[in-house]
């Protein structure tokens, strides 16, 4: 069992809480910087597209998760960020230019589709996104001038002064600096005032208003960041599809990383990694496994749908606190033992309260 | 005598077709600790909700004596009032439960920060310094409220005596000039409410903090209070020191009803004799 | 008259989106919580009439009774073990969970054979038959969709308003705890009022096979009662009705007279002008919390 024996406040402000964290962290840095000479090609791949979705998936946590708002079109900010690193990249401009181009166009759809926000809670807000997102998505497929519309549009590799990151290792290790750098800033501003004021929103907006929080400046802040990370995600996930169409970011794909941030478990920051690892091995674990089913079963197109939609419906029932929640459950476990107690993170019973009335 | 630090001018609002206030004013006086009595529905609450902007007034105004100078509180917008130096608790708690009692002390400094959000995201030695400042303005609060063994609790599982002295904290640590508390010992038992008491008096002496409260515990009132306005359905009944609003004939009307209601309080008839317990079998018992 | 022709057809669309979002606002007018599973359960509505007709042989009524009964039933098991268990989370995790319901029930019927992802037709008695009057020709699939959808309204508002079963209903969605303390059966009432929608959802399905064919994508066509829902107001009946309408004629105008592509975002810029311009809907309320 660890004692964390504090010494300075400073020590409550750093990111490592004790030695452990630095040791578990640190190994784990070393294999992700190993991965291209330990994994294969394929897999590989996969860790490229964990590490993007993760970086899409903090966007979202931060929104949903810490600041209560909830987006049902997010998709709507990946594809904003793709496309615009397609069309820079396609005209010659360099890499990170472009990447940070993806990421302010995001933000400012961003601040766009926060409007709502700032004068409707909770169901409006989620079919506000919603709506958003199904417009955004007409638009990619409208506009055929700038996006090639349904036909789809091929992205080149990303370069920058001469130097291409056009080998699967090369553009790992782009993904992985990206990652990292968005894991930083998003814990940066939990640690600080800006962090506070979103959890402040997220739990009590008339308190956070007489705490002199200004409402919409935050929201709008928020929004805007998810937006950019997304649209970051999204440039990195151009380069690593090589071909984009307006259906890969559709309804759909706006749920998939809803279930991400849900089954990853909603409000920690491990939960995005987490629900990223899910997300991109679900449908490894099902192909594997579909040759064991029978035919009807295993060769149906709704197998994918079967099995997501009953993961998540056992998450909500069973695991609220996701992924991450069960292995802090597990971890208390292993710490107490043998004084686990069956009731530790139990949650009081609570009756249902108008939601109006919050 | 020097300006009041908060001026209530005619204020009146009115919710459809109910008139919460009604053309109320008085004045709070830098130091003093003024206290909203009334019977349920008075509108003092209302009152409150007035001064920190979460309800517009439909006519009068409200002047406050700011840092820089006097401003019209009705016309600033909601999360500006912290700003300016007035906090307040809530009489059915809003506290931010998902996160831990440090974390909500921390959320009141707010008005205090001094980082952009660009420089929180890059964590600069500035925002650093910052937070370290915050971190000991709130374990002044912790220290001065008793809160040491809560710090890291989440208040949602905190007992609700606990939670009112976090919110009670929580305003302390926006540095206010004037300090609002909606109800401070409702739900508290005899010690708690004596801790209250103390906490308030610290407040106004050592603080320097002015406290408007609304309060129906009548002990707490004529302990603390400098000055008492009485309200009944909107409207000023009286004002004055404790023992003045307490004597006035308005107020006790609006409590208790009037001198002439008690008739309707008498029975009819007077109620059938009790028959008298038969006590021998007991003395027999006693004697043997 | 071709703008009457499609006015008309956009009224019988917009009572289909209004039959579904009258099925959320019920749930939410009891519960408060929001169910995404209203299409997916329009779409086995569908599919059970469908079974109930060719694969069962039962004749056009009892196809549509049976099938109603069925989605009652279905609809009180769902609520029985998926949603009684969560009640007071909040409310996004109740969103998430009908969504997975509806991934479940729509990945399902791909895997019954015979079914797979075909588009089937529903052979109803009056397909093909036109009703025409002074130059308008309206299918009987819309008339009877627009028949039904006033009929349903009518019994639903008289509910809500007159009986002793509406008024619980309301009571225990604004404070279930008060509710149980007043001695009504909140979770009985959970389970009728999911049967009830789940019954909306399938006369939905049942009006909309004639016109779009019974196929497992059907439910998508339930995002767009969202829209619907929200323009009414989301506490509103028939607000939601009027909601829906008014996406349909919308979406049918925009259709004709609008480049393409649209007719597909119509009912969504909708949405978003009335949020902007009033965020409760035509008929919801305003209620906020008082401090």
């Amino acid at each position: 069992m660890r004692f964390i024996f504090k010494t300075s406040y400073a020590q409550d402000l750093s990111l490592a809480k004790h030695e452990g964290h630095r040791f578990w962290y640190g190994l784990l840095g070393l294999l992700l910087l190993a991965a291209p000479w330990l994994l294969s090609e394929y897999l590989l791949a996969q860790l490229t597209f964990i590490l993007i979705y993760s970086v899409v998936g903090l966007g979202l946590m931060m929104l949903a998760g810490f600041t209560g708002l909830f987006s049902i079109g997010h998709a709507a900010f990946l594809g904003v960020g793709a496309y615009t690193q397609a069309v820079l990249t396609n005209m010659g401009w360099p890499f990170p230019l472009a990447m940070a181009a993806a990421g302010l166009l995001s933000a400012a759809v961003g601040v766009v589709v926060g409007l709502p926000a700032l004068r409707v809670k909770g169901i409006y807000l989620g079919i506000a996104t919603l709506s958003f997102g199904f417009i955004v998505e007409e638009v990619f497929a409208r506009w055929e001038s700038v996006t090639g519309g349904n036909t789809g549009k091929t992205v080149s590799a990303p370069q920058m002064l001469g130097w291409a990151a056009d080998t699967g290792s090369s553009f790992y290790f782009v993904c992985l600096v990206v990652t990292v750098l968005a894991t930083l800033a998003c814990l940066n501003l939990l640690r600080s005032p800006t962090g506070r004021a979103f959890v402040a929103i997220r739990d009590s907006e008339i308190s956070a208003q007489s705490m002199g929080i200004h409402l919409a400046y935050y929201k709008t802040l928020s929004f805007a960041f998810s937006a950019a990370l997304a649209g970051i995600g999204g440039a990195l996930y151009a380069h690593q599809i090589r071909f984009l169409t307006p259906d890969q970011f559709n309804i759909i794909q706006s749920i998939d990383l809803l279930l991400m941030v849900v089954i990853g478990g909603l409000g920690f920051i491990h939960g995005v990694f987490l629900g990223a690892i899910f997300l991109i091995g679900l449908p490894q674990a099902i192909s594997v496994v579909k040759d064991f089913l029978p035919e009807a079963i295993g060769g149906a197109p709704g197998l994918k749908a079967v099995v997501y939609g009953a993961v998540l419906v056992a998450f909500v029932l069973f695991e609220p606190m996701g992924l991450y929640g069960r292995w802090l459950k597990i971890r208390a476990y292993l710490q107490l033992f043998p004084f686990y107690r069956q009731g530790m993170f139990k949650r009081q019973k609570s009756f249902q309260k108008s939601d109006r009335l919050k | 005598m020097s300006a009041p630090l908060l001026q209530a001018q005619g204020l009146s609002v009115r919710f459809g077709g109910v008139l919460a206030v009604n053309d109320v004013s008085f004045e709070v006086q830098a130091g003093e600790v003024f206290t909203l009595i009334g019977p349920n529905g008075a509108g003092k609450t209302t009152v409150f909700n007035l001064i920190s902007r979460i309800y517009t007034p439909t006519s009068g105004s409200i002047t406050y004596s700011g840092p820089q100078g006097p401003m019209t509180l009705t016309d600033m917008p909601a999360h500006q009032v912290a700003g300016a130096g007035i906090a307040r608790t809530f009489q059915n708690i809003e506290l931010f439960e998902h996160a831990s009692v440090l974390h909500n002390l921390l959320i009141g400094y707010h008005t205090h920060r001094q980082s952009k959000p660009w420089q929180d995201l890059l964590f600069t030695p500035r925002v650093r310094q910052a937070e370290l400042r915050a971190r000991e303005q709130a374990e002044k609060v912790i220290e001065f409220l008793d809160l040491q063994h809560h710090r890291d609790s989440l208040v949602a599982g905190l007992p609700y005596g606990v939670r009112k002295v976090v919110e009670l904290g929580r305003a302390l640590c926006t540095e206010p000039r004037l300090l609002l508390l909606d109800e401070p010992s409702s739900g508290l038992n005899v010690e708690e409410t004596d801790d209250m008491a103390f906490w308030i008096q610290d407040i106004r002496h050592e603080l320097g903090i002015t406290v408007l409260m609304v309060e129906h515990d009548m002990s707490l009132v004529s302990r603390v209070s400098d000055r008492v306005l009485a309200m009944n359905q909107g409207q000023v009944l009286a004002l004055g020191t404790p023992a003045q609003v307490q004597s006035d004939p308005g107020v006790i009307e609006a409590y208790l009803g009037s001198v002439d209601d008690v008739a309707s309080l008498r029975r009819p008839q007077a109620l059938p004799q009790a028959p008298t317990p038969d006590l021998a079998p007991a003395q027999k018992g006693a004697q043997r | 008259m071709q703008f009457v022709q499609l006015v008309i057809s956009g009224v019988a669309l917009g009572c289909i989106y209004g039959l579904i979002a009258l099925g959320f606002v019920l749930i939410y007018k009891a519960t408060e919580t929001v169910s995404f599973a209203q299409g997916e359960l329009m779409m086995l509505g569908a599919f059970g009439g469908l079974v109930c007709m060719t694969v069962l042989g039962f004749p056009f009524w009892l196809a549509v009774l049976a099938a109603m009964a069925g989605m009652a039933l279905f609809g009180l098991l769902l609520e029985r073990a998926l949603i009684r268990p969560i009640l007071g989370q909040p409310a996004f995790s109740i969103v998430m969970l009908t969504i997975g319901v509806g991934y479940v029930a729509r990945g399902l019927i791909t895997m019954l054979p015979g079914f797979g992802t075909d588009t089937h037709v529903l052979p109803v008695p009056y397909k093909d038959q036109l009703l025409q009057a002074g130059g308008l020709i309206v299918p009987m699939e819309q008339l009877m969709v627009m028949v039904l959808t006033a009929v349903l309204s009518g019994l639903l508002f008289a509910l809500f308003r007159y009986t002793k079963l509406g008024i619980a209903m309301q009571a225990s969605s604004q404070n279930q705890l008060a509710a149980y303390y007043m001695g009504i059966p909140v979770q009985r009432l959970n389970g009728l009022v999911w049967a009830l929608a789940a019954v909306m959802a399938a006369i939905a399905g049942l009006l909309l096979a004639p016109i779009t064919f019974v196929h497992a994508n059907m439910g998508f066509i339930g995002l767009k009662a969202f829209p619907a829902a929200v323009v009414g107001g989301f506490t509103s009946l028939p607000g939601a009705l009027v909601g829906g309408i008014i996406i349909g004629v919308v979406e049918s105008l925009a259709g004709f007279y609008l480049p393409e592509g649209f007719k597909d975002i119509a009912a969504y810029v909708v949405v978003l002008i009335m949020l902007m311009v009033k965020p409760n809907g035509l008929f919801g309320e305003r209620l906020s919390k008082k401090v």
